[in-house]
């Protein structure tokens, strides 16, 4: 195995985010009774005509700018012909020659050695990203087959990567950095499931060290990330265990079953579609002045690895924290409202964001977990919590306790503390009265502390936490233990 | 017969001053159908009780003092490719047959709009793919001048109609001179507006880059009347419709010029009938005899056109008429045993002989390793032959020819040869490749008897000066208003 190396590119599919579809006003939206989100256009009846969805070009062109590709100065479109009873017009509208967007290249994060290790950046580069339209969507019911016109019309746009890739895992790295991004922008909700994002692969194995492309086989049908990942492993250990037998690998489709964990055959070379591809004389090529481009660029928010970056170097996050807060850019704003509000410890902040809502948001819920609209702590709060913290005035086991209550009933920390007793006793005497009341009753712990045993003050200091309630700082039963037992 | 005959503004004026209702005129055009249509067969179809609620509305409107145009009360026929909600929509093929339009073409609703009486399917060759209208799988529409013979086509049920005294309008499309030729061959008027001046949102496509609908009238006043009502930007519905500032074509008439008119040489060669040319020739000695310029200019690409037009007309056919497969609506086949055979059967029963062979034509010049020898190359001619023309018009204010090289053919005289059938279109096809406004009035008739179309064709957008040129002849003459022996 270790003979050959795959390569692989991706062809990413993945619906717009838009109000209406790309070529007409219907609305575009998922979940609706079926053929509802229907017109003449979207029907292709006789006399229906294309109009161009301007939201549609311009977050393609934001996606563009995001990955630093080259933008087309015109919007131009072709005619995919082909047919499909899924496919209204028997023809696609898409982009042939001349795609929005050329070159470029997507970051990606490689997974570290371990958990709270960051992994290598590299970047794949692109060929290009095109806009184009979305099919109907056919369901078989045994000789029957039943269609859906709802998503046929939806902007789409295909993200095609170089043969830039050598692995699952980079394949997978691939997805994850180009949904968070798109998720970032709002270009999309890049949810798999749902179809809104879509992976063909195209695959081929070649010995190490040969610098010519293997003949590539395109896999569909990947309808997951994970799809993605085991579709691949499978391909590429199939190529090369073909290739070890001295047979070589005829350029085809394949298609994964996710349910058998195979690919088989769909069709080969020379049955591969002409699809007869011709300027589409329906729609006019549209010029997209660099004011637009610009004004573009100024409405895409800060990308994933550029806070990462910021939020490791400028607020002294470590890499753990931003693996939770990056991808989720809700997450983020939340996370940098509270240190706005308290910007002395964002890493304190980002302690009980990253891990500890996270844990009481996924508490109880069987399935996912709570959304943050719906979580009842401000970020606010979280804030104040942190400061109470560092100012000594709660000790971090009941701060814990703290906001499990505050998440539970929305109630400020300080009414918490106040309510339960937590509150940090600043009078020294007292808890001085009770270190001293602890050293009379643990006379063998007080030996065996003498006799050079560490441990043994702990039984001191459990006396006055549970005595005080808690309410005693850990470092000042410390600090007064040492001091009088010295 | 002088109601039938009337024209447009006449008939408005006796509408206006109650001399007539709108139901009395109706019912004048029905009863004139339901006695020449057996003989002409003009009509696919028509609603009787529906043309009559319209006038009723009609006069309603007018009693109340809420008349809304020119047109309020007058009937317009409707060739059978532009859809009219809840009315059939055939294109006067079987695959269309059972088929019922859900929606209204832009230019219908401008036309309900203006009060216009929305009446009748108007026969045509299926798809607007011919120049006899025997290419309708329904019925072969007669010449009214003398009905062994064809009105021309494709739109030959517009053109029959007015010439029999059926309707005083009707709305026609021009791909190839689908409404100057017959115009010519039935001795009424017919206008090819500039390619982008009124929306061919409604209109089943043909060839999107050539398609227009026009207007048919008896006058060119009548043409312009109408044309008032077409014309117009269609922001929301046809991205191929032009923002043009519309004059007003009925005042625009008065300009009196004088004119350059240029008598392109190519226009006068091999084909012409004598007749035809004699009677084009007393129009231009007209022309000048009234004091306007008459030069000769050339358009060397002329001889090209007939091949460019079978390229690019019938490589966007074969894309457009790909939506004909019998999944969602119209003819499907009863025999279809999987989705492929649906797509054979179905249009292999719906399509006609010369739908077929325009089909096949196209998909041919669109394939693979083709492209750029036949598609590619026509486009370039295409642009040579516009050339041809703007250069020409840095001379003159038109150009002045014939519409038709010969009068109207006998019934099945040319279908067995599709080729000199092309050739019935050699001097209108130019005009379509070119995008130009071309408009064909009636200038005489042959020894026996048959009407013979003069073309004149104007500089893009222009027009209320083309009109006003063509109504410097009709205006003296008339020809339109003459009626045949039925």
């Amino acid at each position: 195995m270790s003979n050959y190396e795959a390569v692989i590119g991706l062809e990413v599919h993945v619906e717009l985010k838009t109000n209406s579809k790309m070529f007409t006003r219907a609305a575009n939206a998922y979940g609706m009774p079926v053929n509802t989100l229907t017109n003449p256009v979207v029907l292709a009846l006789p006399g229906a005509l294309p109009v161009m969805n301007r939201e549609a070009i311009e977050k393609c062109v934001k996606v563009g700018l995001i990955f630093g590709c080259q933008i087309a100065e015109v919007c131009k479109w072709d005619r995919k012909n082909y047919f499909y009873p899924d496919l209204p017009k028997a023809y696609q509208i898409s982009q042939y020659d001349k795609p929005l967007c050329l070159g470029g290249g997507v970051e990606i994060e490689m997974p570290g050695p371990a958990r709270n290790i960051q992994g290598a950046h590299r970047v794949v580069a692109l060929t290009r990203i095109h806009l184009e339209e979305d099919v109907g969507k056919s369901t078989h019911i045994g000789a029957e087959s039943l269609i859906d016109f709802n998503r046929a019309g939806v902007p789409l746009i295909e993200i095609v990567s170089e043969p830039d890739m050598h692995s699952p895992e980079e394949a997978f790295a691939y997805l994850t950095a180009l949904r968070m991004h798109l998720l970032y922008a709002g270009i999309s909700d890049c949810d798999m499931e749902k179809g809104q994002l879509r992976c063909d692969a195209n695959i081929s194995v070649r010995p190490v060290g040969e610098t010519k492309l293997g003949t590539k086989v395109e896999l569909k049908n990947l309808n997951s990330i994970t799809g993605v990942k085991n579709g691949l492993e499978y391909e590429i250990k199939r190529q090369i265990q073909a290739k070890e037998r001295g047979e070589s690998i005829p350029q085809e489709t394949r298609r994964w079953d996710a349910s058998k964990g195979v690919t088989f055959s769909m069709r080969s070379k020379e049955q591969a579609h002409d699809y007869r591809y011709f300027p589409d004389p329906d729609l006019m090529p549209v010029r997209i002045p660099a004011e637009v481009k610009n004004r573009l660029a100024t409405q895409i928010p800060e990308m994933p690895w550029k806070k990462q970056e910021r939020y490791q170097k400028e607020l002294g996050l470590p890499y753990t924290q931003t693996a939770v807060l990056v991808p989720d850019q809700e997450l983020c704003a939340y996370f940098e409202k509270a240190v706005a509000v308290y910007p002395k410890n964002p890493k304190g902040i980002g302690n009980f964001v990253a891990n500890d809502l996270l844990r009481e948001r996924s508490a109880g819920v069987s399935d996912g977990m709570i959304l943050l609209s719906e979580v009842k702590i401000t970020p606010e709060a979280i804030a104040d919590l942190v400061k109470i913290i560092d100012v000594g005035a709660v000790s971090s086991q009941n701060a814990k306790a703290v906001f499990t209550e505050m998440f539970q009933t929305g109630a400020s920390p300080a009414s918490i503390i106040e309510a339960r007793g937590f509150k940090v006793s600043t009078d020294t005497g007292a808890v001085e009265k009770l270190v001293r009341e602890s050293i009379e009753k643990n006379p063998e712990a007080v030996a065996q502390y003498k006799a050079g045993k560490q441990g043994a003050i702990n039984v001191m200091k459990g006396y006055v936490m549970k005595q005080s309630k808690g309410s005693a700082s850990p470092a000042v039963i410390d600090e007064l233990l040492k001091k009088l037992l010295s | 017969m002088e109601l039938l005959y009337a024209t447009v503004s006449e008939l408005s004026e006796m509408l206006s001053s109650k001399k007539i209702t709108s139901v009395e005129l109706m019912k004048a055009y029905l009863n004139r159908i339901k006695t020449v249509d057996p003989k002409v067969e003009a009509f696919l179809s028509y609603n009787e009780a529906d043309a009559l609620a319209q006038a009723k509305a009609s006069d309603e409107r007018r009693a109340s003092g809420k008349t809304l145009g020119p047109l309020d009360g007058i009937p317009v026929g409707i060739k059978d490719v532009i859809a009219v909600k809840d009315q059939s929509l055939t294109c006067a093929s079987k695959i269309l047959e059972p088929y019922v339009s859900p929606y209204d073409a832009t230019v219908i609703a401008r036309l309900r709009a203006q009060g216009a009486i929305i009446f009748g399917r108007l026969n045509m060759d299926e798809f607007a793919m011919g120049s006899s209208t025997e290419n309708s799988v329904f019925k072969v529409t007669k010449n009214p001048w003398d009905v062994s013979r064809i009105p021309g086509g494709s739109s030959g049920g517009s053109a029959a109609a007015l010439a029999a005294g059926e309707l005083p309008l009707a709305l026609g499309s021009d791909t190839g001179g689908s409404i100057r030729q017959p115009a010519a061959l039935c001795g009424v008027v017919g206008l090819k507006p500039t390619y982008g001046l009124v929306s061919r949102y409604g209109l089943a496509a043909y060839a999107s880059s050539l398609d227009q609908i026009g207007p048919f009238g008896r006058t060119v006043e009548d043409v312009a009347i109408l044309l008032q009502t077409l014309a117009g930007h269609d922001s929301e519905y046809d991205s191929t419709s032009y923002p043009a500032k519309i004059p007003d074509y009925r005042a625009s008439l008065k300009n009196r010029g004088p004119f350059k008119l240029g008598v392109p040489r190519e226009y006068f060669g091999e084909g012409l009938d004598p007749e035809v040319k004699t009677g084009v020739m007393a129009a231009i000695d007209f022309y000048k005899k009234q004091g306007h310029e008459i030069c000769e200019v050339s358009l060397p690409h002329t001889g090209l056109a007939i091949p460019v037009y079978y390229i690019i007309a019938t490589a966007e056919a074969s894309s457009n008429l790909a939506r004909y497969d019998g999944v969602r609506y119209g003819h499907r086949s009863e025999k279809a045993t999987d989705a492929l055979d649906l797509y054979y059967k179905t249009r292999a029963e719906g399509f006609g002989a010369e739908v077929k062979r325009r089909i096949i034509l196209g998909t041919y010049v669109l394939s693979s390793g083709y492209y750029d020898a036949y598609y590619l190359k026509a486009q370039k001619v295409r642009t040579l032959i516009r050339n041809d023309f703007m250069d020409a018009f840095r001379k003159v204010d038109a150009i002045i020819g014939p519409t038709s090289p010969t009068a109207a053919f006998k019934v099945g005289e040319k279908t067995d040869d599709p080729i000199s059938m092309y050739l019935a279109d050699i001097y209108t096809i130019c005009v379509n490749l070119a995008g130009l406004p071309g408009i064909s009035i009636p200038c005489g008739f042959t020894k026996s008897n048959l009407p013979v179309g003069l073309q004149l064709i104007g500089q893009p957008y222009q027009e209320d000066r083309l009109l006003a040129i063509a109504n410097k002849f009709d205006e003296a003459h008339k020809f339109g208003l003459k009626q045949p022996t039925l």
